[in-house]
């Protein structure tokens, strides 16, 4: 989702292709050897792989539109540290909450808003991390949303009552069309969590 | 002159990339050595979310993690670039970070005994394949002719890894199985600046091996 918010915010038309990991097609095999996974960017039939750097490889090459890495390399350095940190712990978390229960789950919920928080902490009184438009981190962070309804049920705690700023900042975002059209809804995510618990034998 | 201070600590390969990027580009810096067991508050202060080294401090700016540091350096120094000026070459040096990231790294704090060898041991020669069959191929460095970033990024592997085979009694890079990783180690290593700044093999080893009588006893 990260790549689909990075070019359509700088209005670059693209094919979306769906692919069925239960049955990886003969493209995704050969565009991502290594690691046969998705998301798969091929821009002039060359791929990208990895989500982070597909962003910053639609930003260099798209430069002139709607840039999304800042200019200054501090302000570089720092925006990749918090999506170097949003990678390192909110997919992690956000899998243990929905994965496991008892005290592996309270802890696990504990540190997902302390994640949180430091988040809002960096955000501070900014519209977007970005600042007046969306940038890295923001593309980064937000389509991890989808997932909160499905960490709140199965976690059985409130996002938006422990963590109010991030809630609006997110609610900012998805007035973006950009951002609203990219995200899948949060609904359908929890009914796929349901089913992956039902798989993985998880009450 | 802007002044560059970098926190490190003897023998982390993660302090060892800063160091040798630094050298590489000619930058003058002050090394500041933490004790990791006793941190001191120029660390906590400059690396409050994650307390860990290397951190570099440009003019009172911290820059945290190892690789985020060196595209900082490289940005702020471009002399003797050390990453494609090509956005798609780059991608693919980008690529190969993340996996030096996400698959060498962690010998770094590899387990390596009871259950977990096993599966370190299988983990680590997996990314031995892949790094060989795939990111090196039939070049003389990642970076091709001359050492980059990607090079830097897979350095643990050219000391690091011996130490960690040689404390452990595990055999990991069989030069038979892995002939040009292998000669990736010896050019690595034969390069002016990282020839002149590798810790101490003996030392390395000592240290390690004392931390590893530890830590098994701690279990």
């Amino acid at each position: 989702m990260r790549s689909r918010i990075a070019l359509a915010e700088k209005g670059i038309p693209y094919e979306y292709r769906e692919e069925d990991l239960r049955n990886k097609s003969d493209l995704l095999l050969q565009m991502n050897p290594v690691h046969k996974k998705i998301p798969v960017l091929i821009h002039n039939g060359k791929p990208v792989c990895e989500s982070v750097i597909q962003v910053q490889y639609i930003d260099e090459v798209w430069h002139d539109k709607a840039p999304l890495i800042p200019s200054d390399p501090y302000q570089r350095a720092v925006a990749r540290f918090w999506v170097d940190f949003i990678d390192k712990k909110i997919y992690e978390l956000g899998s243990k909450i929905w994965k496991t229960k008892g005290e592996e789950q309270a802890n696990a919920k504990k540190e997902f808003i302390e994640c949180l928080k430091l988040l809002e902490g960096e955000l501070g009184d900014k519209t977007y991390f970005g600042g007046e438009s969306l940038g890295y981190v923001d593309v980064a962070l937000v389509p991890f949303y989808s997932w909160f309804y499905a960490y709140e049920k199965c976690g059985d705690f409130s996002i938006e009552a422990e963590c109010p700023k991030m809630i609006a900042w997110v609610k900012r975002c998805m007035q973006k069309e950009s951002v609203a059209k990219s995200l899948p809804d949060q609904e359908k995510v929890y009914e796929f969590i349901l089913q992956l618990k039902k798989i993985f034998g998880i009450e | 002159m802007a002044e560059v201070k970098l926190l490190g600590t003897w023998p982390s390969p993660f302090y060892y990339r800063v160091v040798w990027v630094l050298k590489l580009k000619g930058i003058a810096y002050e090394f500041i050595e933490e004790d990791l067991n006793n941190k001191g508050p120029l660390l906590l202060q400059h690396n409050p979310v994650h307390k860990k080294i290397p951190v570099l401090i440009h003019s009172g700016k911290s820059i945290c993690e190892s690789m985020i540091i060196l595209e900082y350096i490289q940005e702020i120094w471009p002399q003797n670039s050390l990453l494609p000026a090509d956005p798609y070459d780059r991608a693919i040096a980008r690529f190969w970070i993340k996996f030096a990231e996400d698959k060498v790294n962690p010998l770094a704090f590899a387990g390596f005994y009871g259950e977990e060898q096993k599966k370190a041991i299988r983990d680590s020669l997996e990314m031995l394949e892949t790094t060989e069959e795939h990111a090196l191929r039939d070049k003389t460095f990642f970076g091709g002719d001359k050492i980059d970033l990607v090079d830097i990024a897979f350095g643990q592997l050219s000391q690091w890894l011996q130490m960690v085979e040689d404390v452990t009694n595990v055999k990991l890079l069989d030069a038979s199985k892995f002939p040009r990783l292998q000669r990736w180690i010896n050019n690595f290593k034969q390069v002016p600046i990282i020839k002149e700044n590798l810790p101490d093999y003996q030392e390395m080893f000592a240290y390690f091996k004392a931390l590893r009588v530890m830590l098994l006893s701690s279990k």
